[in-house]
């Protein structure tokens, strides 16, 4: 193992009373793409920006590339920051924009030429390098804004939620283009996004923060099939939660009483965030089957459709389970044969005890 | 029977003769070629112009009031940019009061601002001269330099500084390669409003003025001789178009300014 390019150890950071990090631990590896994603207010610019140098940590350290950046300022560091507004400079044509960190390095004017050239070509947009920077469209000015910053061969690059201000449509082009240049230049890219499906999508790993906290870093199968939390597995995709209470626990197993379902003997690896406090079973909606007549599950309770959500080539089931107030949601693949139930059917649903994940 | 909107009509009509008849009237009897200044007009003559290329007196007033409001326009534009940028750029207790003070000599009558210069500049024991006048124009423009140059850096993205500072650039080069090239439309409207409140200060510089006169000054000391009259028409149309011409540069570079950065133009003087 290489050593980790970022490394953070008991970051805080205090807004006068309010406390907007805290405690944060993070090791980032070289060449990663790597996501901060959290709900709104979660402290993810703060974090970015603690990195890149425009704000000074309360508390912790910051080691980047195993330097402490401890008294380092924003413009003596291996990182590059793409800006949520793109912060093009607007008095300057594209190349000229390109250029400007190289300049700043007093770099000789032969190397910026063809290092210019080079970076607006990465980016796809040959032909531009004279426009005038203002009324190029936000695609383009997101381009610029990477090409700025990656001419400058950063060891981090930092972006706080670039799609966030394009249109569906490019976003998706964006995200993908995003990825395929991360893999081409090998430079580590710290990614804020509050877009779960975003995160999921483009990221080696994935950093997700509520209340100024890290709850969990994890590459995106995991986050998915083994969040430490409810709060966690909720954020990312749809969880259905049944109370649970645990019984007993021997070696690597653990009997629990749970809600619908019954008692269960689950292995202790299913409790994802540790034994203790967990009140709760998560399973997914995908995890959960209705069965067809001639279909048969090792497990199965009966069930009411409640209501039916129609999406194509899903259907969206709520369920009303005997003895549980809220629905369960189940998702199912419209696949040949498969009737839509109606609601107020009553249904069989198959369920699997390696599906249910122990939760606090 | 008069309908709402004609009585609206007339109103403006009205308003607009009063306010420009009387310049229009400048022109007007400058051309003339009568030492009287009535109707009906005579024939028309440049002479007026000439005479006033030939008043010494003139030449040495024209030159003060130049002089003080370069340096006037200079030195308030300076605190403008000053002020301008720390009020929208650092938090400091009671910045609001403190901008509010600032803001003040506004709307405070120039005549206590010329009293009172008079007496602290007599009792400090200090010569009446230009410098007494710079002051007084310097405390009356600087207001106005500062209300626009806080809109030019209000409306800075303040990211794009940071984006200097992240691309390596030093904190000293980002202000003169990225702040000021954005905020020089704002920095030259500045200039010339400066330049222009004090090229026509009277007050102050009547109180302050000593040895020496200002452009107004000079004239207000000239219509007591009514031959004089006829030329002063003259210079009166010559600082007209002068005055308007700039502030039309003024506009132009402020509109320029905001169409560069690409936000919404917020009103504005034309
Ligand atoms: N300069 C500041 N002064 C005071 N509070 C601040 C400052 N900057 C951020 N905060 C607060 O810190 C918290 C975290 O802010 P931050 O911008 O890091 O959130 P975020 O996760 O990026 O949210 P978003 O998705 O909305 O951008 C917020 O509650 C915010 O109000
Ligand atoms: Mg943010």
């Amino acid at each position: 193992m290489t050593q980790p390019i970022i490394q953070l150890s008991g970051l805080d950071k205090f807004y006068g009373n309010f406390q907007a990090l805290s405690q944060v631990d993070l090791d980032i590896k070289t060449g990663e793409f790597f996501s901060l994603l959290g709900p709104s207010g979660c402290g993810k610019t703060t974090l970015l920006r603690s990195i890149a140098g425009f704000e000074t940590p309360s508390a912790g350290t910051l080691h980047i590339d195993g330097q402490s950046m401890d008294g380092v300022p924003a413009n003596k560091r291996p990182t590059n920051m793409v800006f949520q507004s793109y912060a093009i400079f607007p008095h300057m044509s594209v190349a000229e924009n390109v250029a400007y960190g190289l300049k700043a390095r007093k770099l000789p004017k032969a190397e910026i030429k063809t290092r210019v050239a080079e970076a607006i070509a990465m980016v796809g947009l040959q032909g531009f390098d004279a426009r005038a920077s203002h009324g190029l469209s936000g695609g383009q000015r997101q381009r610029v804004a990477l090409a700025r910053a990656l001419v400058l061969k950063p060891r981090v690059l930092l972006l706080d939620e670039p799609l966030s201000a394009l249109d569906k449509k490019l976003r998706e082009q964006m995200q993908s283009e995003l990825r395929q240049l991360q893999r081409a230049v090998g430079i580590t890219f710290v990614l804020v996004t509050h877009d779960q499906e975003e995160a999921l999508t483009m990221s080696d790993r994935i950093a997700v923060m509520f209340d100024g906290k890290i709850a969990q870093v994890a590459t995106p199968e995991e986050l998915y099939g083994k969040p430490r939390s409810r709060r966690v597995a909720n954020f990312i995709g749809m969880m259905n939660f049944l109370d649970a209470k645990i019984l007993t626990t021997s070696g690597e197993r653990v009997e629990v009483d749970v809600q619908c379902f019954g008692k269960l003997t689950l292995p202790l690896a299913q409790a994802t965030g540790g034994l203790e406090g967990c009140d709760a079973v998560g399973v997914r909606p995908e995890m959960l089957t209705i069965l067809t007549e001639s279909q048969a599950a090792d497990r199965e309770i009966e069930a009411v459709i409640s209501e039916v959500f129609y999406y194509g080539d899903m259907t969206y089931y709520d369920v009303k389970l005997p003895f549980k107030e809220d629905t369960v949601t189940i998702t199912m693949r419209n696949t040949a044969g498969r009737s839509i139930l109606a609601v107020g059917e009553k249904a069989r649903v198959g369920w699997s005890a390696s599906s249910l994940l122990l939760l606090k | 029977m008069l309908r709402k909107g004609h009585i609206f009509k007339w109103y403006m009509g009205v308003f607009l003769v009063f306010l420009y008849a009387p310049a229009i009237l400048l022109p007007v009897f400058a051309f003339n070629d009568s030492s009287i200044v009535s109707f009906p007009l005579k024939g028309f003559t440049t002479k007026w112009f000439a005479v006033l290329q030939t008043t010494e007196a003139l030449h040495v007033a024209v030159r003060n009031s130049l002089m003080i409001a370069v340096t006037t326009a200079l030195f308030s534009t300076l605190f403008g940019v000053l002020a301008a940028r720390a009020s929208t750029r650092f938090a400091f207790p009671a910045r609001r009061s403190i901008m509010g003070f600032i803001m003040l000599p506004m709307v405070l009558p120039e005549i206590i601002i010329g009293v009172s210069l008079l007496v602290v500049i007599i009792q400090m024991g200090f010569e009446l001269s230009l410098w007494s006048i710079i002051l007084g124009h310097i405390l009356i423009c600087t207001p106005f330099c500062i209300a626009i140059l806080s809109s030019a850096f209000m409306n800075l993205d303040q990211s794009l500084e940071e984006a200097s500072f992240d691309l390596g650039q030093t904190r000293w080069n980002t202000f003169w390669l990225v702040i000021m090239p954005l905020v020089m439309p704002g920095i030259v409207a500045s200039l010339l409003i400066a330049f222009t409140i004090s090229l026509d200060e009277f007050i102050i510089a009547f109180f302050l003025a000593g040895t020496e006169p200002t452009l107004p000054v000079y004239i207000w000391g000239q219509l007591r001789f009514p031959q004089k009259l006829p030329s002063l028409m003259a210079l009166g149309t010559i600082l007209l178009v002068l005055s308007v011409s700039l502030l039309l540069v003024a506009d132009y570079f402020r509109r320029r300014g905001i169409r560069k950065t690409g936000i919404e133009s917020k009103g504005g003087f034309l």
